[in-house]
């Protein structure tokens, strides 16, 4: 089930390859919905899942494809799965759909994806694609859900709609950072955990 | 068979899009009944908002809903009661009530704690980049503004979407409808403006100037054809 190689499939976008810190891809969805951890762990796990749905797909029929229309039958596949969640979401958490509202329907263009049909799923077995669409999933929902709880923190004070930071902390004098609510300091938080990505893998570091 | 013949590509494409039109079709209708609920709850939770109640949570919505909202009603632009079921003024689609010669003009009517009544309007517009609605309550009198609630489908992050703000929406508790008995809609007005003709007016939202405009004209153009039934009620209160 799980051999060296599907084990580094699965594993290696967490961290080596992650598809946001490392490929920088996705950055998009990643200022947008990170103001809030609900939405940030609602859209991983949605992108998760069409990521996954769509490899295996892809990965079924490889052999059938016309390399000519690839693209377009890939597009149609990611935009149909796309849809699908969508639908979910609004007959299951209908909260969390009006907020990822645009975004939800964006995950047809979100590079990561496209690029892992195109790079993997249209050469290997469905097994292996399963594993690499759960992988790159997981590295995007892993900085998605950091940066909305450093934002989320900071920014109003509550993790998942919760108080965290005590009212007396208020009381003397403390005030929630309002930048950190707004997309620019989603860069700079993603800027500074590649930061901390690269200074502790030496082999990431580019030459100067 | 060659994979990149003509007729290949071209069965292939067809195939795969009607499979994948039967699946999605499939989705949507089995989903259908959640999804219409769930868009029903929303506006239940909304018409609440305006008279400046949550539901505690979100599935005592109904509940809640049906303790407070006691009646609802179609008037016509006269002010004559022409339905007077809640269902009735709950079923109407204000997007495409406000596009027909003929508006129905639904009111629904709430019943608070301290035994008050609220009339409850709702309102349809255009904001910058989509519509934009919400629901306005009037006090019996038929001329105080007891609450707002505005909401939007696609308006500017951080901007035209702060409609939906309570501190935006707050501005219009106890604002009039009338001055010296005309209509008077609320203006709203970049800060430090006064509209010209002495109405009541709220401060728009800083770079927001066509989303602030909308709410405005939405206020306007909405209240304007309740004005027969709203004169029936200060005229009522009055006596």
């Amino acid at each position: 089930m799980l051999s060296k190689r599907n084990k580094e499939v699965l594993f290696n976008p967490l961290s080596k390859d992650n598809p946001v810190l490392v490929q920088i891809l996705g950055i998009c969805s990643t200022l947008a919905v990170t103001v809030k951890l609900e939405p940030a762990i609602v859209m991983g796990l949605s992108v998760i899942t069409v990521m996954a749905f769509s490899n295996v797909i892809i990965s079924l029929i490889r052999k059938t494809i016309p390399t000519t229309i690839r693209i377009i039958v890939q597009l149609v596949v990611v935009a149909a799965l796309v849809i699908v969640v969508q639908q979910f979401l609004v007959a299951y958490d209908y909260d969390v759909s009006l907020q990822l509202n645009v975004f939800i329907g964006l995950i047809i263009t979100n590079c990561i994806l496209m690029g892992r049909l195109e790079a993997f799923a249209l050469n290997n077995k469905p097994w292996p694609s399963f594993l690499d669409g759960v992988g790159n999933g997981l590295g995007y929902m892993l900085i998605l859900v950091i940066v909305a709880f450093f934002r989320e923190l900071l920014g109003s004070g509550t993790l998942l709609g919760y108080q965290v930071i005590p009212q007396w902390c208020y009381d003397h004098g403390y005030m929630d950072n309002g930048m950190m609510i707004l997309p620019p300091m989603a860069l700079i938080t993603v800027a500074c955990i590649i930061w901390v990505q690269r200074a502790r893998n030496k082999d990431l570091q580019e030459q100067a | 068979m060659n994979k990149n013949s003509n007729i290949y590509q071209i069965l292939y494409a067809a195939i795969m899009v009607v499979l994948v039109g039967a699946v999605l079709a499939l989705v949507y209708m089995s989903l259908k009944p959640r999804q219409d609920e769930n868009i029903a709850n929303d506006k239940r939770r909304q018409i609440l908002a305006a008279v400046h109640i949550a539901p505690p949570t979100e599935s005592e919505t109904g509940a809640t809903f049906d303790k407070y909202v006691t009646g609802g009603m179609l008037v016509d632009s006269l002010g004559a009661v022409v339905d007077t079921t809640r269902k009735a003024a709950f079923e109407v689609d204000m997007s495409k009530n406000v596009k027909q010669a003929q508006r129905q003009l639904p009111v629904f009517v709430c019943t608070l704690d301290d035994g008050s009544t609220k009339y409850v309007i709702p309102l349809y517009g255009a904001g910058l980049w989509g519509p934009i609605w919400g629901y306005a309550a009037v006090d019996d009198n038929g001329n105080t503004v007891y609450g707002t609630y505005f909401t939007h489908s696609g308006e500017t992050p951080g901007l035209g979407a702060r409609i939906t703000e309570p501190e935006f929406q707050k501005q219009f508790d106890g604002k009039e409808l009338h001055k010296e008995g005309a209509f008077k809609s609320i203006a709203v007005m970049k800060k430090g403006q006064k509209p010209l003709d002495g109405s009541d007016y709220v401060d728009a939202i800083s770079g927001a100037t066509i989303t602030s405009r909308g709410v405005g004209d939405m206020l306007e153009q909405c209240i304007k054809y309740y004005e027969p039934f709203l004169k029936q009620l200060s005229n009522r209160s009055n006596q």
